[in-house]
This record gives structure tokens, sequence and C-alpha cells, in this order.
């Protein structure tokens, strides 16, 4: 019997008066997989990860997420799993009115958890992205880059089993998304969780299946082309979408090797 | 077709609004209450609105009694004027003056920063970390503004009071012990209640109205302005047809 996905999309559709956004989509996330969804501006990418977490609803079409539906689930439900859930937002969403200790611990506090594990796991996390003297700072003393950082941090701060990243490197300078990529890549091997990355930069998504976290030097180094995988990691796959459609589901090989004119277009 | 439209559109806001309105109080009666928020907001609300309360107040009354006296005089009537602004303080103008003002000062500011919240996706963020933002924004806004606007409207017609009573007593040479007297003659209790009924009703106008317009932000930070403006002009009408609405219901209640 095969593993329950982590999350299903089963001919989903939407649409924001009366421009359809996506049209009868239907995909799977299994667990441990990084999903990498593709496409043009405005063809509906980060609209189908705010899906995923109940930000929005789906006109028609069902949406699983870790077994359960939550197509119709009152909001007051999708509490308890959002809470499996980490979301990495465009334009990182800090709280520009709380600390960036305030900001990583925000879910913490929620819950109560009590201060002297908090402030552990706000430290945890703000190593893990490199930005542990920031704790004191407020979000606009941060740059661009610093800013997606903390975001990470406050993803990752409850150990979720899904994040989601909504275009987590765009508008940083090239070696800025190299940093941020390196901290997918290192949250995926060390954690092995289950991601959607939503991007539209192809040099993000081939450093993501090309490369892995060396625990030993700290760093991302490019996978071994000799092994069994041909340097490209097997669950790093594919969603492309064109005009809210589904053009491509697959993994790297098979996404490099398609005969199909635009996506050729698209990925060179 | 378009007019279909703006109906159609109109109708569904008055289904949103009713929608939060009514989730925003349904909130108070289950856990979690942010209480911290709610303290935070009334020091903002409140305390934030204080020095124009008591300075529109203060003028309000003492340009009534200015305006009041000198009208009065032709009649032969210039004792009343102590009644005339009290009445006229606490049964309208210091309720509506305050909530006016104060819908000025605080539906902006709330709409202003709920909707940079909005644009800034971190509403979305904050559902996405699992708090309610009905609860911890909307909520907390509403019930502060409730409670400060009734202290506030308070404050005002003190003011208003004294203002009227400066005017009386030391540019119009009216008796202060007569003046004081002639204030509370003719002031019932119906009329205090009027008073004071009114401000947790426009409090709650203020506070909804800002949330809501805030909340339904886009387009950036034009959007943000936009909503500003909506917010003031809306929870102003409001307060007014309100008003209306609350005198019409209390005289035909109280006969006065």
């Amino acid at each position: 019997m095969p593993a329950q996905p982590i999350v299903a999309f089963d001919r989903v559709s939407l649409a924001f008066d009366d421009n359809p956004v996506l049209d009868s989509v239907s995909f799977s996330v299994a667990a441990g997989e990084t999903r990498i969804i593709l496409g043009p501006a405005g063809c509906g990418k980060s609209v189908l990860l705010k899906l995923v977490n109940g930000l929005l609803r789906p006109d028609s079409g069902r949406i699983h997420v870790f077994g359960e539906d939550i197509t119709d689930l009152p909001e007051r439900d999708l509490y308890p799993l959002r809470a499996r859930i980490g979301m990495v937002f465009q334009e990182s969403a800090l709280f520009d009115s709380l600390s960036v200790h305030d900001n990583v611990a925000y879910r913490m506090t929620q819950d109560h958890t009590p201060v002297a594990e908090s402030d552990a796991r706000v430290l945890e996390s703000l190593r893990f992205v490199e930005l542990e003297d920031t704790v004191n700072l407020f979000p606009s003393e941060l740059s661009g880059g610093m800013r997606r950082r903390v975001a990470i941090a406050r993803a990752v701060v409850s150990r979720p089993e899904l994040i989601l990243y909504d275009s987590p490197t765009a508008g940083l300078d090239p070696i800025t998304s190299a940093t941020i990529i390196e901290l997918l890549v290192k949250q995926r091997d060390v954690s092995h969780t289950t991601a959607l990355v939503v991007t539209h930069r192809m040099q993000d998504t081939f450093t993501l299946a090309t490369h892995a976290y060396d625990t030993a030097s700290h760093r991302m180094v490019p996978m071994d082309k000799s092994g069994p995988n041909r340097g490209v990691d097997p669950r790093t796959r594919y969603l492309v979408l064109k005009d809210g459609r589904v053009v491509f589901d697959g993994d790297t090989p098979a996404l490099t090797a398609s005969p199909d004119p635009w996506l050729k277009d698209f990925i060179s | 077709m378009r007019l279909i439209l703006h109906v159609k559109s109109a109708v569904l806001s008055v289904q949103d609004y009713s929608l939060l309105a009514a989730r925003s109080i349904a909130n108070l009666f289950s856990p979690p209450i942010y209480w911290a928020d709610v303290f935070q907001q009334a020091d903002l609300i409140g305390i934030g609105s204080l020095p124009i309360v008591l300075l529109t107040g203060f003028f309000t009354g003492a340009v009534l009694g200015l305006q009041s006296v000198t009208t009065l005089a032709t009649f032969g009537a210039k004792e009343v004027t102590g009644s005339f602004v009290t009445l006229s303080m606490i049964k309208e103008l210091g309720p509506v003056l305050t909530g006016l003002m104060v819908s000025g000062r605080c539906a902006s500011g709330i709409a202003s920063e709920l909707g940079s919240m909005q644009v800034t996706e971190q509403i979305d963020a904050m559902r996405a970390l699992g708090t309610d933002p009905t609860r911890k924004l909307v909520t907390p806004r509403i019930l502060s503004a409730v409670v400060m606007l009734f202290f506030l409207t308070i404050v005002s017609d003190a003011t208003g009071m004294a203002g009227g009573a400066m005017v009386g007593v030391f540019m119009s040479g009216l008796d202060a012990t007569q003046y004081l007297h002639s204030s509370f003659q003719y002031l019932r209790y119906m009329d205090v209640l009027q008073g004071l009924v009114k401000p947790a009703f426009f409090g709650f106008v203020i506070a909804s109205v800002g949330c809501f317009c805030g909340l339904r932000t886009r387009g950036g930070t034009q959007g943000v302005g936009r909503s500003t403006t909506q917010a003031v002009v809306y929870s102003s009408v409001f307060i007014i047809v309100v008003d209306f609405l609350i005198s019409r219901v209390m005289i035909s209640i109280f006969g006065r």
C-alpha cells in the first residue's frame, strides 16, 4: 500500500471575479518530497500555496493535507493543521511592530510555551539561519535577505512537517539568493521536511535539485554525478503551471528531457 | 450592467461587515481573549484621544454658551443659558463630537494599520501561524473603543459645561450660582442615559468600520490611503445616522 501523500489536489479550480486562476489542478506531494512549483508570473503559484494552507478556498475540487480533507474545513479546525505547516511568504510578512525574537517566537507565545523553552528554540532557529545576533532588532532594521532568513526561522521554529516557500528568493541579489537556497537545502537534508517551493528562477530550482547539504563542512555541495542518482536529488520534483493549468508534473530528468516547446523555452 | 455590479458589491460589503461585526462580538464569549491587546488599544484610543476631546469639548461648550446667551438675551431668557448648554452637550454635542473626533483620529489609524498589514501579507501570516485575526485585531479594538468612548464622552460633557460656564460667567456676566443651578434644573436621568448610550454605539461603529476598511484593503500603499479615507468618511456618516436612530428610539421610549 503506497504511503499517504502529504498534499493532494484533486481537480482544484479557483477564479477571482470571473478570472480563472487555477483550472482543474491535480497533483500530489509525497512525504519528504521537495515540490518545486514553476510558471510565469500570474499563473497561480502563490494562490496554490495559500490553498494548501487553507488561507484561500477553492471554487471546486478537493484538497487533502496530511490525509485530511481541508476543502470545507471551518477556519477554527484549520488551526491545528496549520501548526504542522510552516510558511515563508513572498515579502517575508514579518510583523513589523515585533522584534525578530518576538516574530520567531510568535506561534510559541500564542501557545503559551514556557519562556525558557521558547527562547531556546528561537535561538536555535536563528542560529540555523545564521542570524542569532539580530534577536533584538526590528524587521525595519534588517536587509531584504535577512528578513527572508528570519521568515525561514519563523517557519521552521515549530519543526513543521511541511514547509511552504513562496518565492523565497524573489527580489534578492544572486549571492543572497544562494544563501537562501542553501538554507532550503539544509532544511531538506537535515530535517527531511516535505516542502513546496514556488519560484520563477530556474537557477534556484536546479541548485536545489543538484546540491546536498554537507553536515561536516556545514555548506551546500554539488551531488556526486557518478552516484546512483547521477547528481540529481530524486526527492525534488516539479510542477509547472501555465495559465492556471498543470503542463508538467515530474522529476528533474523528465523536465530537462521534455519535448514540449513551451516548456523547453521556459526552462531555458 | 455596471449599476447591478455596484449594487451587488454594496450588498456583499454589508454582508461582510455584518459577519465581521457579529464574529467580533461572539469572540468575547469564548477564549482566547487578548487582554494585553485590549489594554494597549484602550491606551491608544482612550488616553491618546484625551487632548483632542478635552479641547473640542471645552470650545464647543464655550461657543455654544456664547451663541445661546446672545440669542436667549433677545427673549429675556439669558438665565437659562446653563440649562441650554448642559442639555445640548450631554444629549447631543458631547457624544457626537467626541465620536467624530475619535473617528477622525482612530478609525483612520486602525484602517491604515490593518490595511498595511493586509497588503504586506501580515494578516495571512497571522492566520498561517494559528491566530485568528478577528480575535487578535478586531475584538480588542472594538471592546476598547466602546469602553473608552463612554469615558471620553463624560470628559467631553464635563469640559463642555465648564466652557459654557466660563463664557456665561466671565464674558456674559451671568451669576455663577444661578448658572450652575440652571444647568442641572432641567436635566433628567433619561437625558444622561441617552448621552451615555450613544458613545457605546459610536465606539462600536468607529472600531468596526476602521477594522473592516483595513482588512479589505487591496492595491498596495494607494489602497491603504483609500481605506483610511473610507474609514473616516463611513464611520463619520454612520455616527450621524446612528445618532438619529438612537435619539428617535430614546425619545419614543422616554418622551424626551
